[in-house]
């Protein structure tokens, strides 16, 4: 692999402009480019029959998704949960922009409900299965982006609080997409319930660590503003309706009852205008980056970890995201080598330690041999000196003895020659 | 990354769909192009040209603004390339700009070797960004791209044709970078001569193959004047960083005895152009040819050369999972292998140890050698403890034997002595009567 030779970057220095150079138009190219490629947008909505997403989805983007000739999934009777999605291409001002919804017909309508989020979940894997896949392809062309970059969670006007389906599904989903959930139907609610309703969810979602999506604080204080607005009415209460009912001389949408009409684009009505706003008209590319650099990213980091470790324990693994899978085993190619090397040196030691160890072992044998015998042999030095010894003093004793013996002896001669004497001379009787 | 062109015709299952109002995803350029300004861009150009050319004077003239270096001298041993950064800001589009330059290039004898450094370069930039794209943990949207988006290739002025060594590189770069080859100094060039030059050096490349940066006509807006510019390629370039007063303003200019060449003055270069198609109006493009053309290429030969297919024998399309469990299966393989090797190695090495000769006679010798001193010294000691034994035992005989004399002895002189003892007491007796 190639380095980095060591002319790479090494400090950034600010210089200023003293004349006009022309970069300044490098938005407006980009923006041109943009246009013509066009956009993608992947919309999930998710929450049980009856709460009326298909209406709010042709509310929001002001058309039939599903009419007549396109029924949406309501109008369908499912057993089980699926996950359908429409393609549309719509226009505006220049700007085309392919627009997907993804629909769940069946969530939460079931008796047991029982992981009823998992064909949600395995839909939007499988999205990023295929980026990822497409990413990774050695010809790649063109990478269409279907991965759903919002998750729009209705839930049901109680007036309460979160039912347990609803805490359970957003827990298992906000890490794999950007979930903002949705009071439906709010036209039921009191702004005082509203209000009540809107406190308890956000308490709930607080307390159970729901990440719902977060709008990112822009440099344009302007802008701040408005997001902290939007920020305290989450989650936002919405009504929709695509038929047009005449209010003080003025055609809106909105839904007719006897008491008066709810305009869907009232802001004291409800908070359509805030959702339309927030989700197509300002933060629609910040949803597709963060689809793209969090969750994405998260998604496939994870693959890539299980790939290269094949079920070996996480705790090896840790410093080893920083690099490719392939840089990876390079890496451990490397270290393979150097345990062989370390291997090999290690058997060659033992080796060489088993030799010395026989040649100690007949040296020390040897020696031991060695002082045995001189052992012993002085053992038997030390038993001639002793038998010398005793021979000494029994000579001597002998010695001692046969002499006085020979005094006696002679003596005793001396006293017989005088007996014999004495006897001749007739004085013995 | 971003996807490229959709069909824009509804298809593949895709409607197109009336709208009953304004909806307002005609914002999405404005909130894109928002969030670009606010990352910032970033430009990397390399300037590739014979020492004295201009290169750096051209990128100061270009960017009105003084950038590091200073001229170097004809003596480099190789080429060697040198790249600073510099953060520029007009009105609020803040540039990191990378300026890369070519030392020494063209100077040495021997320029058989010179381009090698510059693909070297450019191929090292590739690679790093490779690198981050393939790790697992990436931070590709905060990643500061070093990849070359331009290649100012500096033509000298000799008015005839292109060197040898222009078309040697220009071949080896052409498809790993944008060239835009640039005629420099070419106040150097009368009018008449540069026309000739132009349409000398554009034949050439055609015929050498070489392919040029050409600025796109795809997009309506840009079109018209862009094409106008491709026919103008190569432009003629005089740089310059001082300032000459004409009329009354200060422009930037040459100052020959003769008259002064006006840098911005498009009759007398084609500096104005070159700002403009660069820097106006195909910055964009250039990065996005960058990106979608040469990195490709580079990182499909990369991945092919390690390995990688995209379909298996039965035109099957692999998933990313599946070619890198094989390609780990192979590399365990590929390691049980070798520590198989080894240990097979070092057994096969034992036993040739074992069967030496040397070794085994070795040791064979030396403990025979100490076996037959153990017997001996056995033997020796047990001889010595027999003498001993003998020794000892004639000397308890003679001891005994003398005992037996001994008592025998006293014995008989007890008696005698009783005897005498009667006798001298008989005397005694008879004495004193």
């Amino acid at each position: 692999m190639i380095e980095r030779p060591e002319t790479a970057v090494p400090s950034i220095a600010q210089r200023n402009l003293e004349g006009y150079v022309g970069f300044a138009n490098l938005p407006n190219q980009v923006y041109r480019k943009s246009v013509k490629r066009g956009f993608e947008f992947t919309l999930m909505v998710v929450g049980e029959s009856g709460l009326g997403k298909s209406t709010l989805i042709n509310s929001l983007f002001l058309t039939d998704l599903y009419s007549k000739d396109y029924p949406g999934p309501s109008q369908r009777i499912k057993k089980t949960v699926q996950v359908e999605q429409s393609k549309v291409l719509i226009k505006e001002g220049g700007v085309q922009l392919t627009l997907t919804i993804v629909d769940t017909p069946g969530f939460g309508d079931a008796v047991d409900n029982s992981n009823c989020w998992q064909p949600v979940i395995n839909y939007i894997d499988s999205k990023f299965e295929d980026f990822l896949n497409a990413e990774s392809r050695v010809n790649r062309r063109s990478m269409p982006d279907n991965r759903v970059h919002c998750c729009l969670y209705f839930i049901a006007p109680s007036g309460h609080g979160l039912k347990p389906l609803d805490i359970e599904f957003m827990k298992r989903l906000h890490d794999k997409v950007n979930v903002i959930p949705l009071i439906a139907k709010a036209d039921t609610l009191t702004p005082e319930e509203c209000q009540l309703f809107k406190k308890q969810i956000m308490k709930e979602i607080q307390e159970h660590k729901i990440k719902i999506y977060e709008f990112p604080d822009t440099e344009d204080d302007e802008d701040n503003k408005l997001i902290r607005k939007i920020k305290e009415k989450m989650p936002l209460a919405v009504v929709g309706s695509n038929v047009v009912v005449e209010v003080n001389g003025k055609k809106v949408r909105g839904r007719q009852y006897p008491w008066g009409v709810a305009e869907v684009e009232n802001g004291e009505h409800c908070d359509f205008t805030v959702l339309r706003n927030m989700l197509i008209r300002t933060h629609m590319q910040d949803l597709k980056d963060v689809t793209n650099n969090v969750h994405y990213e998260n998604y496939r980091s994870k693959k890539l970890a299980a790939v290269t470790c094949n079920g070996v324990d996480t705790s090896k693994t840790k410093g080893q995201l920083t690099k490719s899978p392939l840089a990876q085993m390079e890496e451990e190619r490397r270290e393979h080598v150097m345990k062989m090397k370390k291997m090999e040196a290690e058997m060659e030691q033992v080796f060489e330690m088993k030799v010395k160890e026989k040649k100690q072992k007949l040296k020390d044998s040897e020696a031991e041999l060695e002082r045995r015998h001189e052992q012993m042999k002085r053992n038997l030095e030390a038993q001639y000196k002793e038998l010398e010894e005793k021979r000494r003093v029994f000579e001597d004793e002998k010695a001692n003895w046969e002499a006085q013996q020979r005094i006696l002896e002679q003596q005793k001669l001396d006293a017989s020659k005088t007996m014999e004497k004495n006897k001749k001379k007739g004085k013995i009787f | 990354m971003a996807s490229t062109e959709i069909a824009r015709q509804a298809g593949d299952g895709v409607r197109a769909v009336p709208l009953a109002g304004h909806v307002g995803f005609d914002s999405m350029p404005d909130q894109l192009v928002n969030k670009s300004v606010n990352r910032g861009f970033c430009f990397n150009i390399l300037c590739v040209g014979e020492t004295g050319l201009g290169k750096s004077t051209l990128m100061d003239t270009l960017f009105n603004t003084k950038f590091e270096g200073e001229p170097t001298q004809h003596n480099q041993p190789g080429v060697t390339l040198k790249s600073n950064t510099y953060e520029l800001q007009e009105s609020n589009v803040r540039l990191k700009l990378t300026v890369v330059n070519t030392v020494g290039f063209g100077d040495q004898i021997n320029k058989e070797d010179s381009y090698k450094s510059i693909v070297e370069f450019i191929d090292a930039q590739f690679e790093a960004y490779l690198q981050e794209e393939l790790k697992i943990k990436r931070t590709l949207h905060s990643y500061h791209d070093t990849r070359i988006h331009a290649c100012l290739y500096f033509i000298a002025p000799t008015g005839h044709s292109l060197k040898s060594l222009d078309l040697v590189t220009m071949k080896k770069l052409d498809s790993k970078v944008n060239i835009v080859p640039i005629i420099a100094k070419s106040d150097a060039i009368s009018k008449s001569e540069l026309a000739k030059f132009k349409i000398k050096i554009t034949s050439e490349l055609v015929s050498n193959g070489v392919q040029i940066y050409q600025f796109p006509t795809d997009d309506e807006s840009v079109a018209e004047i862009n094409s106008t510019m491709n026919s103008h390629l190569p432009f003629a370039v005089v740089g310059s960083t001082e300032e000459v007063k004409i009329g009354n303003k200060m422009v930037k200019a040459r100052q020959y005895p003769w008259g002064t060449v006006q840098v911005e003055n498009e009759n007398h270069c084609d500096f104005v152009k070159l700002r403009e198609m660069l820097i106006r109006v195909n910055m964009e493009d250039l990065r996005e040819q960058t990106h979608t053309r040469h990195y490709e290429l580079y990182r499909r030969c990369k991945l092919e050369e390690m390995g990688f297919k995209d379909t298996d024998p039965d035109s099957k399309p692999f998933s990313l999972q599946e070619t890198y469990e094989a390609k780990r299966n192979e590399f365990m393989g590929e390691l049980q292998k070798k520590e198989e090797e080894m240990r097979q190695m070092f057994v096969q090495r034992v036993k040739e140890k074992e069967a030496d000769f040397g070794f085994c006679s070795f040791f064979f010798f030396l403990l025979s050698d100490l076996h037959e001193k153990f017997d001996r010294l056995k033997k020796l000691h047990q001889d010595e403890k027999k003498k001993l034994e003998d020794k000892k035992k004639s000397l308890d005989d003679e001891v005994n034997t003398f005992k037996q004399k001994k008592t025998a002895a006293e014995l008989l002189q007890n008696q005698a002595q009783q005897a005498g003892g009667s006798t001298t007491l008989k005397r005694d007796k008879e004495r004193k009567k």
